[in-house]
């Protein structure tokens, strides 16, 4: 059984011209696909949708049958703590303590709490490392 | 096996000699009966008689696209109406399109080249050919389909476009061998694996007849290691016919029928003749030809004869893989690219589609370059510092094969354009 800190993610490969973003939530809306969260990074031609949705297995499957670049990436979520200046820091300086680079992260707002998602090298050892600090971390059934 | 072992395994002793007389008898009939060549002659200062060996063939003037063009449509035909069979009409891509004609001996004549080719590809009666080049004016697909024929092999006359109806025929029907352009195998390739058919498994097919349109080695590895077939050229232009000759199961430079096209490769500036293994502009006469008569035609194809005998016993000269056409050629900032270089850096690379797109514009005075490709799934990393990665590397490998620096957009799959006739993978944008 899979950690229940590590989350699963859907990037989505998209050129970056008119109309292309617009095509991919077509798709997802076609699939009934709740999206939870979303982050887009984007490059001149190109873009990288990452997006937290349910049931990202089928969603996965549905995706990819109609043709488009989709990958499945763990990460994790960081809980930061209301009115906790500095949490933030706390996570990030435990990983650069532990010699993990955080890819990216963009943030998530919960129905409790707030929180990060970030993409790491190592999801498992960051989840260790993380918890062993103290740090609160989102569980899957969370989202 | 050969189809003709008396012509294509003849001693080339005998084989120029043979040359020289189609040469004197053309010539001769050409000054005497055909206002243009008689004029262009006597423009040139060259009588019949100056022709002593085959050598002297050099001293007959040009002739190039322009005077088919200026003589469109039918201006240069050599026979009356009534002999003529056929027309066949070219698609204007590089200008306005130009017509030729047939007499019944022009078409044996393609034909028989066209038998020769695919016996020397090992395609005969135990095959079944699907013959995927346009039926119509574009002659890949009447020519090859009466060159089938002509051996004995089963025909499925498809034709381009339907892709997945191709498909299910090829299935159905055992299909072995395929003739097509190069781009359209690729396009029937990207749909086969949509439909979840894999050529290996799922058809009977083993070779692949491609042209009409220039191509490289990286290609025919891809293609091949795609689809596990083995993948032959075969060269041939409207103006010479259609398509016509191939490479034979050696695959290392196209026979040409001696007997039928005599080829000289001239340097494309000053229209010197180069020496055997120089890469130069070919330029062609045609031996047998009744309706369009081509002497020393401008063909603009970029290639080389090939100096060494081919140990599949053909005596024939062979050309070597034809790089590009002359007028191809793009001049980005004073610099000589050929789409087949770009293609053939761009094959090599194993992160990338097959399918690419070359875009030219213009700044000021400055010619601008970019090149698109599609990405292959398995190698979409989410990081976009991978995917940069990625775009360096084929931006240093173009510049290391072209000495230039080209910018290269990554496409998602299927976001470029594909092609069923020939490819048009330059757009150029420049207003000249």
């Amino acid at each position: 059984m899979k950690n229940e800190n590590i989350i699963t993610q859907l990037s989505i490969f998209v050129n970056n011209e008119p109309g292309r973003l617009a095509a991919v939530a077509g798709i997802l809306r076609d699939f009934n696909i709740n999206v939870k969260g979303f982050n887009l990074a984007e490059s001149t031609e190109f873009g990288i949708l990452r997006a937290i949705v349910d049931d990202p297995e089928k969603a996965f499957e549905n995706i990819k049958s109609r043709g488009v670049i989709v990958k499945k990436t763990d990460i994790i979520g960081i809980e930061i703590e209301e009115d906790s200046p500095g949490s933030l820091f706390k996570a990030a300086d435990v990983l650069g303590k532990a010699g993990m680079n955080i890819d990216y992260g963009y943030a998530y707002n919960g129905k409790n709490f707030e929180s990060m998602f970030v993409r790491v090298d190592d999801p498992e050892k960051a989840v260790e490392v993380l918890k062993a600090a103290g740090i609160k971390l989102i569980k899957r059934s969370e989202i | 096996m050969y189809w003709n072992a008396n012509i294509e395994c003849m001693a080339v002793d005998d084989l120029k000699k043979l040359q020289y007389r189609s040469f004197k008898n053309l010539i001769n009939n050409l000054y005497s009966f055909n206002k243009f060549y008689h004029d262009r002659m006597k423009g040139a200062g060259v009588h019949p008689d100056d022709l002593r060996s085959l050598a002297d063939v050099q001293k007959l003037p040009f002739m190039y696209k322009e005077d088919l063009r200026e003589n469109y449509p039918t201006k240069l035909f050599n026979v009356p109406n009534t002999e003529i069979v056929r027309f066949h009409a070219s698609s204007g891509t590089s200008g306005k399109p130009t017509v030729v004609g047939y007499t019944q001996n022009d078409l044996a004549y393609w034909t028989e080249a066209l038998a020769r080719s695919l016996t020397s590809i090992g395609i005969g009666s135990n095959d079944i050919l699907q013959v995927s080049y346009g039926y119509g004016l574009f002659t890949g697909g009447l020519g090859l389909h009466y060159g089938a024929e002509k051996v004995g092999a089963s025909v499925v006359p498809t034709s381009n476009g339907n892709t997945e109806r191709q498909l299910e025929l090829m299935q159905d029907l055992g299909v072995t061998a395929i003739a097509c352009t190069p781009s359209y195998l690729m396009h029937m390739s990207y749909t086969a694996e949509k439909m979840g058919i894999d050529f290996r498994r799922d058809t009977c097919l083993k070779k692949a007849v491609l042209g009409a349109e220039p191509w490289t080695e990286s290609m025919r590895a891809k293609i091949e290691s795609a689809m596990g077939i083995k993948a032959y050229d075969i060269y041939g232009t409207s103006e010479q016919a259609g398509p016509m000759f191939s490479e034979c199961e050696e695959r290392n430079g196209i026979h040409i029928g001696a007997d039928i096209m005599y080829v000289e490769i001239v340097d494309s500036d000053t229209g010197e003749i180069l020496e055997d293994g120089e890469r130069g502009e070919m330029v062609v006469t045609m031996l047998k030809k009744e309706a369009l008569p081509l002497v020393r035609f401008r063909i603009k194809d970029i290639t080389s004869l090939m100096k060494d005998e081919c140990p599949c016993g053909r005596t024939s000269p062979r050309i070597s893989r034809i790089t590009g056409r002359a007028d191809d050629m793009l001049i980005i900032r004073g610099i000589n690219v050929f789409p087949s270089q770009i293609e053939y850096t761009l094959m090599r690379i194993p992160q990338i589609g097959d399918q690419y797109m070359i875009e030219v514009s213009r700044e000021g005075a400055l010619d601008n370059m970019k090149i698109q490709v599609e990405i292959k799934p398995e190698f979409f990393s989410d990081k976009v510092e991978d995917m940069v990665k990625l775009r360096a590397h084929i931006e240093s490998e173009l510049k290391k094969y072209l000495n230039l620096a080209v910018p290269v957009e990554l496409k998602a799959p299927g976001a470029l354009p594909r092609f069923e006739g020939k490819a048009k993978r330059v757009i150029d944008k420049r207003v000249m």
